[in-house]
């Protein structure tokens, strides 16, 4: 069982977390200038790495997102980091 | 002839199998006992039905599973060996019949040269799988379930933390266990035996105690020390999970997360490969060392000992000492075993040429170290030739093997005694799943040469015994027939658990009532005493009608009256989440397909909340109570899913130091009054609020209070009559329910549940997202196209409105439905459908469908293709080979023009 | 074709002691070129190669496994085919592909077990009937088999499922498929791989794709561990490791890689006639002709490619098992594993010509790839033969995401998300 480190909270089980999104996603505006391919990557397609990824989570205990280096086929946390300061 | 007990000490106790009386001993294991009684066939091989008797004495046992009974309770599949025996048992052999010793399908065996491995993908293609199928399902599994019995769901889980886990409780482990302890780490041990000690139990007299005093040290320097504790499992981050089974109570799940972990788990012993290795009768040595000297049971009284290593022949010794007539045939000095002689079990053995009369045969091919958690955590093997066995290679972070896990034998002298495939003879490999040598071979010839494909073709190692002792043997026969090195044939891998574990402790308390908690409303106790039948809906148990009449005809009774005089109804599950702030504007429009913020102060809207993709996700109201205070309601079964949306964008596209989310849902009771009678059962309840319509119109909100404590009044109707939804704090639910009821009496009011709620909507056309929307349908569908059409400003899926997909001009769309055929209410699924060249097409479905107290009539709502151009057309409606006739209509069907809202 | 297998040929080789049984498959040395090349040894990959052969004519092909056959997702899946879905273009797809498992031991000449026992999804509410009531006839509509059941036809086809007045999800109802069922998975891949290699084909096992060749705009081959290997066209069929795939071919996919674990129990007599789906524990089960229970349940929620799985999740589809059949409380956990899944936002598959031309991508199956194996290969195939879609395959290609087209299945039952 995952044990990931909220940077406000500290260690807990990953049933705490929920995956949010890669990180570095820029949602394109506005509506009216995106082209339909656009979109449609925005949407749906993802970079999906095998091995480091950087990811956003939520600790759903304190609602807070926060950015995550791991590990897709190890599975190792290498780092956890608030968005806007504050934090551990 | 055979094993009979030389110290006979403990209770006595009477048990049966397959049918006869035998006593065995306080402290046996079932194992033990059925040795001692001189049973020599525990069982029948799974797929030729050969005789088994016990081979092991521990987790490494492949044959001695049955099935035992125990105050009326039986339970399938019991290992012999690691079960404890109790008094008044009935065990059963398992896939024999009447009995191990009898069965009746032992001529199986005649035909096993037409029954190799795999021989069931060769065959049984004609005429046809189905007609072989029930047969082969019959011959297959080896207990029986007890359709009776459910055990009760009593195991818990418990969360451990420590310094240091140690796996094993032996040797190696104590002294690692002392170690730790004594440097001050807090340790845990667990040890999956009745005491710890590990090898020590048997191989040494004065072992015992020593083990004894080993765990008295550790405890008196802080540590743990777990006995019958078995850890199954290495998860990601050092999570281990153990089986823990404590005495005089129900097993547990104990969930270990260590700072590090030692892995002292020992060795298991793998047997010799011989014609005819699996009579009963053949043993590996170190089980009879532990019959021996743990049950006082001696294995035979005429041994024969084979083996290959210096450690296993040690163990002549003390079977003569303790009488037995032992003829040693060491495999170092060249000897060999030729044949076995004996149907039903071990009678005479064949040592280099010469016959031998024995009752038992004990073998050794050398020892395999535990390596599975070190290989759970991904640690890669390694192969030492001077022990001939796979030990650990690189180390693992957070984890170190030690003592014989680690390859770490002591003074070990071996030489390799693997399987000749060119050798004669029948020769077993696995036990359980009756896969020989030749199986072996034939999986070589036909190209099954990785191990993990001789694995599933040949099924070796895939039995409750997971292949620990026939794994090796069997990759090291493949290598021997492919040429290459046993290192490079290498091993196939480890799989959780490490002994098969009774799925209740992996399930742990998460049963019944709490595997997934249904939501209760703070005035169930009210609603019961009002005769509520209750449902779940979006999670939350409610009052579905209330009544101890039909369902059917108490639903109606409550929607007829609720436009009659007044209905009170439990609104608290409705989503109440303020948004705060100077940016709670931004944020409230963001989030909405409607725009919000240009509200008055105190006013309410109606609107939906898309995905980014487009589609409805939700529906509801929000209230302005200011610039800077918003209340978004939502459907109950979506609250946190919208207070999370809320939230993610509160962080990531606005100034999360000016906008703040509250979910205060369960903080708030909503009660509503809705009806002809509404405003004057809302008076009775002197809320302090100004009731006038010109001061409270329709979709207003005002501020009054109630016992004490504040109290919301919202002008909001799901119904379409006149209604008032009183908010107060929680606690003071009872009291207003209490007033309401009393309120009510002189207005004739009625009780109205959720179901008769469903229906009085539909009469009005008003949505039920989820059911008369699918993830598909967007604002638009709904007939609500002014915000994609007007609107400037971004708002979530506003993108999605215009895609190819968006803007067909063949989406579905809502509209009701009257039926045409004068039959009965339309049934809900059912699918509109168009015939072109004899072809049926669906082009929409029936979501909600009701009959209408007050309208005397069916009323339905739907979603068409082009419904809303196609009112007053008749179609066609599908439902499970029959078809209704039925015509679109617009969704609402009572009172158009909204009078009965200020009615 | 030499080395049939028959009963016949059991009871003769039986008396010669099993000499004369020929390998399944060759292992032959790479060719420079082939006509076509397939990426990825699974059963989508290998029936591709068949199809490819049989259908086409087109025999000059290599399948490239980095492992060992079979060994991915085809190897680890709880191995249910069915067709009970309810948009029209997921019912032509997946029935297609049960027609085709109908006849596919004849057509192989090798024994895939395919076990036409059913598929019965329980129902706990009467909104949960409403809904079952939409796709079933949905399905009939469709062409295929679907019945709604009341709760005692579906008691009497699962007797152990829980009646218990306390069920925390009571038995209301169900829809069932008689045509659907379940076949050995690892039999599926070696059928499809000693078929595909009698045409000609030459199966690469412990091959591993490091890169494409293009040239000119055009993917004209692969490298490979054990060289460079030219194509005429290239075929995408590595679950599990699409996305690797695409970035090595220069674009990205809608995938996200997740654990999906599956569990067997130790082997009891027979208990259990049907395979069950349960929405409310999200658990699923039927009972292999080993008399294993095998079972499974949602993805770990965490993006992964670890091919493990870890407790929380594993707790969750045990405790959901034993809801729906607490007699399984006396069973025993043998084994558990992973695969891992390649989830689309829609649930649907993506089958058609990849941004790189001269690439087919036969992926996106998430956890649903082994019922369309037969479906897959067959599609995948007619693209690389003719470089068009199939009429099944079109409604499934790549550019239905910037349609807005998803084909979501789960959105057919009512779930925006």
């Amino acid at each position: 069982m995952q044990l990931f480190s909220c940077p406000f909270c500290g260690p807990r089980d990953e049933t705490e977390f929920l995956f949010g999104a890669e990180a570095g996603k820029r949602r394109p505006e506005p509506a009216a200038e995106v082209s339909a391919r656009a979109w449609g990557e925005h949407l749906h397609f993802a970079g999906n790495p095998k091995g480091p990824a950087r990811e956003i989570w939520l600790h759903l205990t304190c609602g807070e997102f926060f950015a995550m280096e791991r590990d897709t086929v190890s599975h190792a946390v290498s780092a956890t980091r608030a968005l806007r300061g504050g934090g551990q | 002839m055979s094993a009979r007990r030389i110290r006979d000490a403990g209770r006595r106790l009477g048990f049966t199998f397959d049918g006869r009386r035998y006593e065995g001993r306080e402290g046996d294991t079932i194992a033990s006992a059925l040795l001692a009684a001189g049973v020599r066939v525990v069982g029948r091989s799974f797929k030729y039905h050969r005789p088994r008797g016990i081979f092991g004495a521990w987790t490494e046992e492949p044959n001695a599973i049955l099935d035992v009974t125990l105050n009326g309770r039986t339970t399938p599949n019991l290992r012999a060996t690691t079960e404890m025996l109790a008094e008044g048992m009935a065990i059963r052999s398992v896939n024999a019949t009447p009995t191990a010793e009898a069965d009746r399908f032992a001529l199986l065996d005649r035909a096993a040269r037409f029954l190799p491995a795999g021989f069931y993908y060769k065959t049984f293609i004609w005429p046809d799988w189905h007609l072989f199928e029930p047969r082969i399902r019959a011959m297959a599994g080896l207990g029986r379930l007890d359709p009776a019995n459910a055990p009760a769901a009593e195991n818990s889980v418990l969360n451990l933390s420590c310094g240091v886990l140690v796996v094993g409780g032996g040797p190696a482990g104590l002294a690692a266990a002392l170690d730790a302890a004594r440097a001050g780490e807090n340790v845990v041990l667990v040890d999956d035996g009745l005491v710890p000690g590990g090898t020590m139990l048997h191989r040494d007299a004065d072992g015992p105690e020593r083990a004894a005093f080993l765990v008295a040290r550790i405890e008196a320097a802080g540590g743990r020390v777990l006995p019958r504790t078995v850890a199954w499992g290495v998860y990601d981050h050092n999570l281990v999970c153990c089986w823990q089974r404590p005495e005089g109570m129900p097993d547990r799940q104990l969930r270990i997360r260590p700072g590090r972990i030692v892995l002292a788990t020992g060795a298991i012993e793998r047997p010799l490969m011989f014609p005819d290795n699996d009579r009963p009768g053949v043993m590996s040595s170190e089980a009879a060392l532990v019959y021996l000297r743990r049950h006082g049971v001696l294995a035979g009284e005429r041994i024969v000992l084979a083996a290959n290593n210096s450690h296993a022949l040690a163990v002549a010794l003390p079977l003569r000492e303790a009488g037995a007539e032992v003829t040693v045939a060491d495999l170092r000095e060249g000897a060999s075993i030729d044949a076995v002689h004996g149907g039903k079990g071990v009678e005479a053995v064949t040592v280099r040429g010469r016959r031998v009369e024995a009752d038992c045969l004990l073998v050794s091919g050398g020892f395999t170290p535990t390596v599975h958690l070190y290989c759970q955590a991904r640690g890669r093997l390694r192969y030492d030739e001077a022990i001939c066995a796979f030990v650990p290679g690189e180390p693992v972070a957070g984890m170190s093997v030690v003592g014989a896990a680690a390859g770490d034998f002591g003074d070990y002298a071996i030489v390799p005694a693997w399987p000749k495939p060119q050798a004669k003879g029948r020769q077993w490999i696995d036990l359980q799943n009756d896969v020989t040598l030749k199986d072996v071979a034939l999986a070589a010839r036909e190209n099954f040469r990785p191990v993990e494909h001789l694995k599933r073709y040949t099924t070796l190692g895939m039995a409750t015994d997971q292949g620990k002792t026939s794994n090796m043997n069997g990759l090291a026969a493949m290598a021997a027939l492919t040429g290459k090195g046993i290192a490079e044939t290498g091993t196939t891998t480890y799989r959780p658990p490490f002994v098969p574990v009774p799925l209740p402790v992996v399930a742990g308390r998460r049963r019944g009532e709490l595997f997934n908690p249904v939501r209760r409303l703070p005035l169930e106790a009210g609603h019961r005493v009002a005769g509520a039948v209750f449902r779940e809906y979006g999670g939350w148990l409610r009052p579905a009608f209330y009544g101890a009449g039909d369902a059917e005809a108490e639903i109606a009774r409550e929607a007829e009256r609720a436009r009659q005089t007044v209905a009170i109804f439990d609104g608290s599950p409705l989503g109440k989440i303020e948004v705060i702030g100077p940016q709670a504007g931004d944020l409230v429009d963001y989030n909405s397909y409607q725009t919000i913020s240009t509200l008055k102060d105190g006013r309410i809207r109606y609107g939906l909340m898309l995905t980014e993709g487009g589609a409805v996700y939700d529906d509801g109201v929000t209230v302005k109570l200011a610039d800077d205070h918003y209340v978004v309601s939502c459907s109950s079964g979506h609250v946190p899913n919208v207070a999370l949306r809320l939230e993610e964008w509160r962080q990531d596209r606005f100034d999360p130091a000016r906008v703040f989310v509250h979910n205060l849902t369960p903080h708030w009771a909503t009660l509503t009054a809705s009806g002809p009678r509404a405003k004057a059962l809302v008076g009775a309840l002197s809320l302090g609020v100004e009731l006038d319509d010109t001061a409270l119109p329709h979709m207003a909100v005002a501020s009054g209070s109630f016992g004490g404590g504040p109290a919301r009044v919202a002008r909001v109707s799901f119904t379409g009559d006149r209604s008032y939804e009183v908010s107060v704090p929680a606690a003071a639910a009872p009291a207003l329910w209490r007033a309401m009821i009393e309120a009510g009496r002189a207005l004739d009011a009625v009780l109205l549940g959720s179901e008769a709620l469903l229906l009085l909507r539909a009469e009005k056309g008003f949505v039920v997202v989820g059911k008369d929307t699918d993830g598909t349908t967007m604002p638009h569908d709904l007939g609500l196209s002014g915000p994609r059409d007007r609107r400037k400003g971004e708002f979530v899926g506003k993108r999605s409105l215009f895609t190819d997909e968006a803007v067909r001009p063949d989406r579905r769309q809502l509209i009701g439905l009257t039926v045409a055929d004068g039959g009965p209410p339309l049934p809900t699924g059912g699918h509109a459908v168009e015939t072109a060249q004899g072809k049926r097409r669906s082009t929409g479905y029936v979501t909600s469908s009701y009959f209408s107290p007050t309208l005397c009539r069916p009323v339905a709502l739907g979603l068409v293709e082009r419904g809303l151009e196609r009112i007053g057309e008749e179609i066609d409606v599908f439902h499970l080979g029959g078809m209704r006739r039925a015509v679109i209509a617009v969704p609402c069907a009572l009172d158009p023009a909204g009078e009965r809202l200020d009615a | 074709m030499k080395g049939r297998y028959s009963a016949f040929a059991l009871l003769r080789e039986g008396v010669r002691g099993h000499t004369g049984w020929r390998p399944a498959w060759r292992s032959p040395e790479p060719k420079p070129r082939y006509d076509a090349v397939i990426v990825g040894g699974g059963g989508h990959g290998l029936a591709a190669a068949y199809y490819l052969a049989r259908n086409h004519g087109i025999t000059d092909v290599a399948v490239v496994e980095k492992g060992w056959l079979g060994g991915g997702n085809t190897g680890r899946n709880t191995s249910t085919i069915r067709s009970n879905y309810f948009y029209p273009e997921s019912v032509a797809l997946y029935d297609f592909s049960l027609k085709l498992y109908e006849g596919l031991s004849r057509a192989l000449n090798y024994n895939v077990m395919f076990s036409q026992r059913g598929v019965l999804t329980v129902a706990h509410s009467p909104a949960e009937m409403e809904i079952a009531a939409r796709t079933v006839n949905a399905m009939q509509l469709n062409g295929t088999d679907a019945e709604l059941l009341d709760r005692e036809a579906v008691l009497a086809k699962a007797p152990l499922l829980n009646t218990a007045d306390a069920a925390r999800f009571p038995v209301f109802g169900g829809t069932w498929q008689g045509r659907a069922g379940v076949a050995r998975h690892d039999a599926v891949a070696w059928g499809y791989a000693r078929a595909a290699d009698a045409l000609g084909v030459d199966i690469l096992q412990g091959c591993e794709v490091t890169g494409f060749v293009v040239e000119n705009g055009r993917c004209a081959g692969v490298e490979t561990s054990r060289g460079t290997i030219r194509a005429g066209a290239v075929g995408l069929a590595t679950a599990g490791h699409s996305s690797v795939m695409a970035e090595k071919a220069g674009f990205s996919l809608p995938i996200r890689s997740y654990s999906l674990q599956a569990m067997v129990s130790e082997p009891v007599k027979p208990c259990l006639d049907t395979v069950v789906l349960y929405p409310g524990t999200g658990t699923y089960l039927f009972q292999s002709d080993k008399g294993e229970i095998v079972f499974g349940g949602g993805i770990d929620r965490t993006p992964s490619y670890a091919q493990r799985g870890n407790p929380p999740m594993q707790q969750a589809v045990v405790s959901g098992l034993l809801e729906m059949f607490p007699a399984f409380g006396q069973l025993k956990l043998m084994r558990q594993w992973a695969g891992v899944v390649d989830v689309v936002p829609d649930s649907s598959p993506i089958i058609g010509p990849s941004p790189l031309s001269g690439l087919y991508l036969d992926c996106g199956w998430g956890t649903g790839g082994f019922k369309a194996i037969p479906a897959g290969g067959w599609l995948l195939a007619h693209l690389i033969a003719t470089g068009e879609h199939h009429a099944i395959s079109r409604p499934f290609d790549l550019d239905r995401f910037a349609a807005g087209r998803l084909i979501d299945e789960a959105a057919g039952s009512g779930i925006a998300h």
